[in-house]
């Protein structure tokens, strides 16, 4: 090939991967700006693209009010039935691969279990938590998120887990290492990319949800994504706060997938390219 | 270092006996070579001596304790592995004392050891590498390593060396034997390779269809096979198989098509009739006249450098002859060849072995 023509190519993949950028993080940026807009520039025509002075008073309002609190409910519901869902996962992932529970089937019975629409187990799910007490409680929360999500775990893991080879254990276990052992020092190690990407998908659908969070909560859990929506009022709309009060919600994520980048690709591709 | 002794060891798959109450008594320090055809259950029988599959009946003993329900990691054996298991994160030194380590063996011992063995295999060069970045050969001498950096009572090799091309194997053969002779521990090794067997074992024990056809020194199964399977499967080529018929009276072989060799000063078996003449390729020369000898025509030529191998029709039967490499025979012309009769066995049509030279 031409060096010139490899030159355009690489110019046009360039742009084209601004352009995508600029339309994903153009939502951000606009959050970003309404959260330290004045009430006239948010509405401003033409639009204000940049605040001319940084109005941090929304986010003040948010933590003094106690409002910001949801985003700690968040990080605690998501972050504990993430961990949960991922030791419980795994080993379950790992029971049916090595050990043939359920036989050829059980992975794509527990699978299927993910593909119920959430509306159709809400209200049985409301009865079952207001007779058990465990409406608008962490426990409550952590709980639902933690069932909801193994079946995703447990599928992602199973896959990765099948691809270990399996003399890799035996190994292990002819070294002196137990069943757990061989899961912590072979088995985690070999899919370390494929875990962190399954938890921060778990992390993050637990994070999103908005439905249980709704009907589970009244006042001393609610989420962030419940947060948000109480600033939609019938009379105003408090688009400074909503501005506000996404961007806490938006930051932790934009952390953990920072962070865990590399593991989401590589988790991603796992399986898809073996080396 | 310890002995390993195998009792009415069975396994069954459902409906599939792998092994078929296989007993057996390995002498500590000695080199032992599990050998048979795919299938045969030597492998299963290795994972069960170490314990990676259970045994549906029998008993296994190392030394003078009873392992047979115990975990591999309970029996105090080390293993090398076909697929070398290494684990692709960690350095090859971090490969080699993963054992150490999972035993809460010292730091300054393990680094001691792990140095020892990377001198013994020559691979103290790449200690920081890992395994990717290894050859076949490279990664073959880590996972022995692996193994032989531990002190254990007992290391079996499950086929370690059916992934390196043939060159390489020739040369780690060698190593392997070198590396039993100065560590003198009990080996357990399998492998489906007659070659490896004959050459690395101090004991050969064949099996098929999960029991032992035979076992003891390679050359008493070589020399004195007890059956059609153990002839035909030691040896390259492997033994010639011909139908004959021995008559006992006149101490004579008669051959299909009428020609008959003369065995006066050769022991045959008591065995009047028909029965199989197995004979080595080696055991047969160019006829000088003064040994009994077949006629025949020869059908391929095969020189190998050193030897030169012949393929010869003889009574409408195949057999092949290893001869000098400069011998003078073309493909198509009648050739007559001498056999060395005391150095060939005979079968009943069963397969059993007839004479006991």
């Amino acid at each position: 090939m031409k060096p010139w023509s490899t030159g355009w190519r690489l110019a046009l993949r360039f742009g084209l991967a601004v352009v995508i950028a600029v339309m994903f993080l153009f939502p951000i940026y606009w959050l970003a700006a309404i959260s330290l807009k004045s009430p006239e520039e948010i509405f401003a025509y033409p639009p204000v693209w940049l605040p001319e002075k940084p109005n941090f008073s929304s986010y003040i309002t948010l933590f003094r009010d106690g409002d910001a609190w949801a985003v700690w409910n968040s990080l605690v519901t998501a972050g504990i039935s993430t961990v949960l869902a991922m030791i419980f996962g795994t080993l379950a992932a790992y029971a049916i691969v090595r050990y043939r529970t359920g036989g050829d089937h059980l992975a794509i019975w527990i699978i299927s279990q993910r593909m119920i629409p959430p509306i159709c187990v809400a209200f049985p799910i409301f009865l079952l938590y207001v007779l058990l007490g465990l409406i608008d409680t962490y426990t409550g929360l952590i709980a639902l998120y933690t069932a909801f999500n193994l079946p995703y775990v447990i599928w992602m893991m199973r896959g990765y887990i099948q691809d270990i080879p399996v003399d890799l254990e035996q190994s292990a276990m002819v070294d002196g290492l137990s069943r757990l052992a061989v899961i912590r020092k072979v088995v985690l190690p070999m899919v370390k990319g494929g875990f962190f990407a399954t938890a921060v998908f778990t992390f993050i659908f637990a994070w999103n949800d908005f439905l249980f969070a709704l009907i589970l909560t009244r006042s001393e859990v609610v989420t962030y994504p419940v947060q948000v929506t109480g600033y939609f009022g019938s009379q105003s709309t408090f688009w400074s706060k909503i501005g506000a009060m996404s961007m806490l919600g938006v930051l932790p994520m934009m952390i953990v997938v920072g962070t865990m980048q590399r593991f989401i690709v590589r988790g991603m591709s796992m399986g898809a390219v073996k080396g | 270092m310890a002995d390993l002794t195998l009792e009415n060891v069975e396994k069954h798959y459902g409906d599939v006996q792998a092994v078929r109450g296989v007993s057996l008594h390995v002498e500590s320090g000695n080199f032992v070579v599990l050998v048979g055809p795919s299938g045969c259950g030597k492998s299963t029988l290795l994972r069960a001596i170490a314990g990676l599959e259970g045994v549906s009946s029998g008993t296994i003993r190392i030394g003078d304790r009873d392992v047979t329900n115990l975990a591999p990691r309970q029996r105090d054996i080390a293993m090398v592995f076909q697929s070398y298991a290494l684990y692709p994160y960690l350095s090859v030194y971090e490969n080699i004392a993963f054992g150490l380590r999972a035993r809460k063996v010292a730091a300054a011992e393990v680094d001691e050891r792990v140095h020892w063995a990377a001198d013994m295999l020559s691979i103290g060069s790449f200690l920081d590498r890992h395994p990717r970045e290894l050859s076949g050969g490279q990664r073959q001498r880590v996972a022995i390593g692996r193994a032989i950096v531990r002190e254990a009572s007992l290391y079996l090799f499950d086929e370690p060396l059916s992934n390196l091309d043939a060159k390489l194997r020739d040369g780690m053969r060698e190593e392997l034997k070198r590396l039993h002779s100065e560590i003198g521990r009990t080996f357990v090794y399998v492998t489906h390779d007659q070659i490896e067997a004959m050459t690395l074992a101090d004991r050969i024990v064949l099996l098929n269809n999960g029991v032992i056809e035979q076992d003891g020194p390679p050359l008493d199964l070589f020399e004195r096979p007890n059956n059609r399977f153990v002839a035909g499967f030691l040896g390259s080529p492997p033994m010639n198989m011909l139908d004959v018929a021995v008559q006992g009276d006149d101490r004579s072989i008669r051959l299909a098509d009428g020609q008959h060799l003369r065995a006066d000063n050769a022991s045959l078996p008591a065995h009047d009739g028909a029965c199989v003449w197995g004979i080595r390729p080696e055991h047969v020369t160019l006829s000088n006249g003064d040994e009994p000898s077949v006629e025949g025509v020869v059908d391929v030529v095969q020189p190998t450098g050193s030897r030169l191998f012949a393929s010869v029709t003889v009574s409408g039967q195949h057999l092949t002859a290893e001869l000098d490499a400069h011998a003078d025979i073309r493909v198509g012309r009648p050739i007559t060849l001498s056999v060395a009769i005391d150095r060939t066995v005979f079968f009943d049509l069963g397969g059993r072995r007839l004479n006991q030279g």
